[in-house]
């Protein structure tokens, strides 16, 4: 089955080109059975996949063809698939099949309904190719697909101006981002002449070639400031809140549960080459703390349900950037599974509430949507609570392995982690009270509408709430199990560093610290949910609102200047240079036919004149010319 | 006499030619100046002719000269219906090549 | 003997020459062509071209230049109605027939060419010419008469007056011509 390995984005692919060519003529339903079948044909054949690197424990290099053969450079098309790259295939088939079926019911009434799943389905072959790629290159050709397909199905709804601007916003920071990975690649292809994997990490492993400790550093950090800019980091995370113009399910797959892991992915898949960069990791270790807690900030006073989780988002990933920057990859993996279950559910959830009030997504208009929507209200409650770190649910168990091992590191980083899982569990509990309980806000019209969603959409919900709560065994605390399933799974391919064995008792106050500060804020957001008054925002409150006024600050600081430098150069260079000089031919041109013309004048006594003139010329050159 | 020196008259000759062609407007002294350089090379010719001993030269002289002959009786002909159309023979009104 | 003659010769033809493009009145210009005529048969007959020397004679000075003098008889001009190029132009003019004799030397002056043989030779008499004319390039001859023939004919035809109809008012058509 392994060998099989290139139907995974290769189904996908078909989807897209049927879909994407007969997008006109296609009936919707069609077309949505067409790209939801691909996804589910790439599930199962990852499920084998899966089954069989688990029992074998190796990885497997699948060649297709050469790709680029120039000299001494010599980069083919191969997938590597091993633990870490198997396990990624079944949460992007899986839950993408997930959000397939759901767009079925949720895009119905959509005219480009079919368009939309050219555009899942080729979103899919692009993520596939990132992960499965066996060289950095592959990887790069996913990461700009994935970008692409971003960029489209933002600005899904075109017409729309501010959706297609989010679009090109995301698109744009995203290719900051890629700047800098392209540089880290460069540099890599430079030292060491490979950008395969397993020559790489060989060399990296094998010390063969010398280089500094800086050269590491340098590599390391460009390649994180790709990540930064796909997974919305500090500073390149301003772009996937706007980006919640596009469809829901797009936000649920592309911006909770696939794109914005690849970074994790990324800096997973290298992380032999992060053990030799420390003042990489302390970067990316303060970098992911800091998104965590600024965006944490921002989302407890935003009031569009899709923004919250756009925010939490971007706060759950720096938990992920600090579990990285503290050596702990398998543990970020790990949350990249469990964020991925919860997370989309939560989009999900909110696609069946948007759905409901027809396409209100204002949180002060909603409000007891629970009486009419209670299978939408269960799992929304569910996520909630996995994401908030309750016992017993999934987000739990990677939450506070992330924890743990940032207090092995250094416990202030803990503290700040915890503070920053507080006002998680207060911001999506607050979201969830103003939602589903308490009294409707909204219109009558609204009012009547309301109902639960069709079975096409419930019933993701509840596949991924059941993963929701399941999700998490996976990867029990040592004190809980010796047996620690997802490490042992991952460890061939990459592993923890430092393992620091703390004490038992350490381990359970930290964990008991976590936990009851975020029942502590669940409680703290019912009281003050519970009767919500929407006075207008001051002080804090309204810095908070305005998502810090980075993008005003962006605006002034990137934006303005660019700007005017363009309309500068399209003054200057444009149209005075190049214009003048493309124009200015043309005039010669003529100019010069003109006075050509006067030659013509008709008067023997001048052609004759210039007819000895050339015979001159001719006996010159006839002449003297030759040697 | 060696042979450069007719060799500078006879060019000394089809240069003045030339000269008359390009400083005169009237088209007679033009055509005038064109008999002028035939027989500045015919002379040339008739030059080499004796240096190589060679007849042939003579006979093409001769065969110039009958050209030149028939060339004047056609030319004048053209020139004198010019004349009557426009009463000159100035070579500048005569510019319909313009067109 | 011979080299005084050559040089007077020389002078001759090359004076008159000047003087037919730099007089003003055209016919003095025929006059100064026809004695350029002369000087270049005086060089004929010291290279020993008796026949050609004749010919020129005949045919140039005594044919060729009596229909330019009557052509410019009959157009009746004189020096006062003379157009003249414009100070200008004479001058580009004299200058590129200068440049144009100075290049043709320079592109000579390396050629090797043997002396002329001071002894005169046969070649020029008329019956040795005779007999290359009419064996070896008889054809060349007799096509030479068709080029005759056909500069006649375009002579006259050139030339030919115009006639121009006109009806008259009882409807007869009257021929005349135009004068």
């Amino acid at each position: 089955m392994t060998q099989l390995v290139y139907l995974v984005p290769l189904f996908p692919l078909i989807g897209f080109l049927i879909n994407g060519i007969f997008w006109r003529k296609m009936p919707k339903t069609a077309g949505g059975v067409i790209g939801t079948l691909t996804i589910l044909a790439s599930f199962i054949v990852s499920l084998g996949i899966f089954f069989e690197v688990k029992n074998s424990g190796t990885a497997t290099m699948v060649h297709l063809f050469d790709f680029i053969n120039s000299g001494k450079l010599s980069i083919p098309f191969t997938f590597q698939v091993d633990a870490l790259s198997s396990l990624f295939l079944l949460i992007i088939t899986g839950v993408g099949f997930l959000i397939h079926v759901y767009s079925t019911s949720y895009m119905h009434e959509d005219e480009g309904m079919v368009k939309y799943f050219a555009y899942l389905n080729l979103f899919i072959f692009s993520m596939l190719l990132l992960v499965l790629g066996g060289n950095y290159l592959i990887m790069f050709i996913g990461w700009e697909g994935v970008g692409l397909c971003s960029y489209l199905l933002i600005g899904f709804w075109f017409k729309n101006r501010d959706y297609t601007n989010a679009a090109k916003k995301a698109f744009v920071m995203n290719r900051i981002g890629d700047l800098g990975f392209l540089v880290g690649m460069l540099l890599i292809l430079y030292t060491y002449g490979t950008l395969s994997y397993q020559d790489f990490f060989g060399q990296l492993k094998g010390g063969q070639v010398i280089v500094s400790t800086s050269t590491y550093n340098w590599i390391a950090i460009c390649l994180f400031i790709g990540a930064m800019g796909k997974s919305a980091q500090i500073p390149l995370y301003t772009w996937l809140p706007d980006a919640m113009a596009g469809p829901t399910p797009v936000s649920a797959l592309i911006h909770a549960a696939t794109m914005v892991t690849a970074g994790i992915y990324m800096i997973a898949r290298s992380s032999a080459l992060y053990n030799l960069a420390p003042m990489a990791q302390t970067l990316i270790t303060w970098i992911g703390l800091a998104t965590a807690i600024v965006a944490a900030t921002i989302a407890m006073k935003q009031y569009d349900i899709k923004k919250v989780l756009a925010y939490s988002t971007v706060s759950q990933l720096g938990f992920m950037f600090l579990a990285l920057g503290v050596g702990a990859y398998t543990t970020a993996v790990f949350h990249v599974m469990t964020h991925a279950f919860f997370k989309a559910l939560l989009f999900l959830g909110a696609g069946s509430v948007i759905h409901a009030m027809g396409g209100e997504q204002d949180l002060r208009l909603m409000g007891g949507l629970g009486k009419k929507m209670r299978i939408t209200q269960i799992t929304f409650l569910i996520g909630c609570l996995a994401i908030s770190g309750i016992p017993g649910f999934s987000g739990f168990f990677s939450k506070d392995e992330i924890l743990a091992m940032a207090y092995a590191h250094d416990p202030i980083l803990y503290y700040l982690g915890v503070f920053a899982a507080m006002m998680t569990a207060f911001y999506m509990f607050r979201l969830y009270f103003l939602a589903f309980t308490g009294i409707f806000r909204g219109t009558h019209d609204q009012e009547h509408h309301l109902h639960e969603s069709p079975w096409a959409i419930t019933i993701p919900l509840i596949i991924l709430a059941i993963l929701s709560v399941v999700g998490g065994y996976v990867g029990l605390p040592a004190v809980i199990s010796e047996h620690h399933a997802l490490a042992s799974y991952l460890a061939p391919v990459v592993a923890n560093t430092g393992e620091h064995h703390m004490l038992a008792g350490t381990e359970w106050m930290l964990m008991g610290i976590s936990v009851s500060v975020s029942v502590l804020m669940i409680i703290v957001a019912y009281v003050r949910n519970k009767k919500p008054a929407f006075a207008p925002n001051t002080g804090v409150a309204k810095f908070l609102e305005n998502k810090w006024y980075v993008d005003e600050l962006y605006d002034a600081v990137i934006v303005r200047p660019i700007g005017a430098i363009s309309r500068l150069l399209d003054r200057f260079a444009e149209r005075a240079g190049i214009d003048g000089i493309v124009n200015g031919v043309g005039k010669l041109v003529g100019w010069g036919g003109d006075r050509v013309r006067l030659l013509q004048s008709g008067q023997v006594g001048f052609y004759i004149f210039v007819m000895v003139l050339g015979i001159i010329a001719l006996f010159t050159l006839g002449f003297f010319w030759i040697r | 006499m060696p042979i450069q020196y007719y060799l500078f008259l006879s060019m000394a000759l089809f240069s003045i030619g030339i000269m008359g062609t390009l400083m005169r407007r009237n088209a007679i002294i033009i055509f005038m100046c064109i008999e002028l350089m035939l027989n500045a090379v015919n002379l040339l010719l008739v030059a080499f002719s004796k240096m190589y001993v060679d007849s042939s030269a003579q006979i093409f002289v001769f065969f110039i000269m009958v050209v030149a002959a028939a060339e004047v009786a056609v030319g004048l002909a053209v020139i004198v219906m010019m004349h009557r159309k426009v009463h000159s023979v100035d070579i500048n009104i005569l510019n319909r090549l313009k067109h | 003997m011979y080299e005084v003659l050559f040089w007077f010769l020389t002078i001759m033809a090359i004076g008159c020459a000047l003087g037919v493009i730099l007089s003003r009145n055209p016919v003095n210009s025929v006059l100064f062509l026809i004695a350029t005529f002369f000087a270049i048969s005086g060089h004929y007959l010291l290279l020993n071209a008796q026949f050609l020397a004749v010919v020129n004679i005949i045919v140039y000075a005594g044919a060729i230049m009596v229909l330019f003098l009557f052509v410019m008889m009959l157009m009746n001009l004189n020096a006062d109605v003379e157009p003249q190029k414009s100070r200008l132009a004479q001058l580009a003019g004299m200058i590129a027939g200068g440049v144009l004799f100075l290049v043709i030397l320079a592109a000579l002056r390396t050629a090797s060419l043997s002396v002329l043989d001071k002894q005169s030779n046969d070649i020029g008499l008329i019956k040795n010419l005779g007999k290359v004319l009419f064996t070896q390039y008889v054809l060349p001859f007799e096509i030479s008469s068709v080029l005759f023939l056909s500069a006649i004919i375009g002579a006259v035809v050139i030339s030919r007056k115009e006639e121009v109809h006109s009806t008259v008012a009882d409807g007869s058509v009257n021929t005349s011509d135009i004068k």
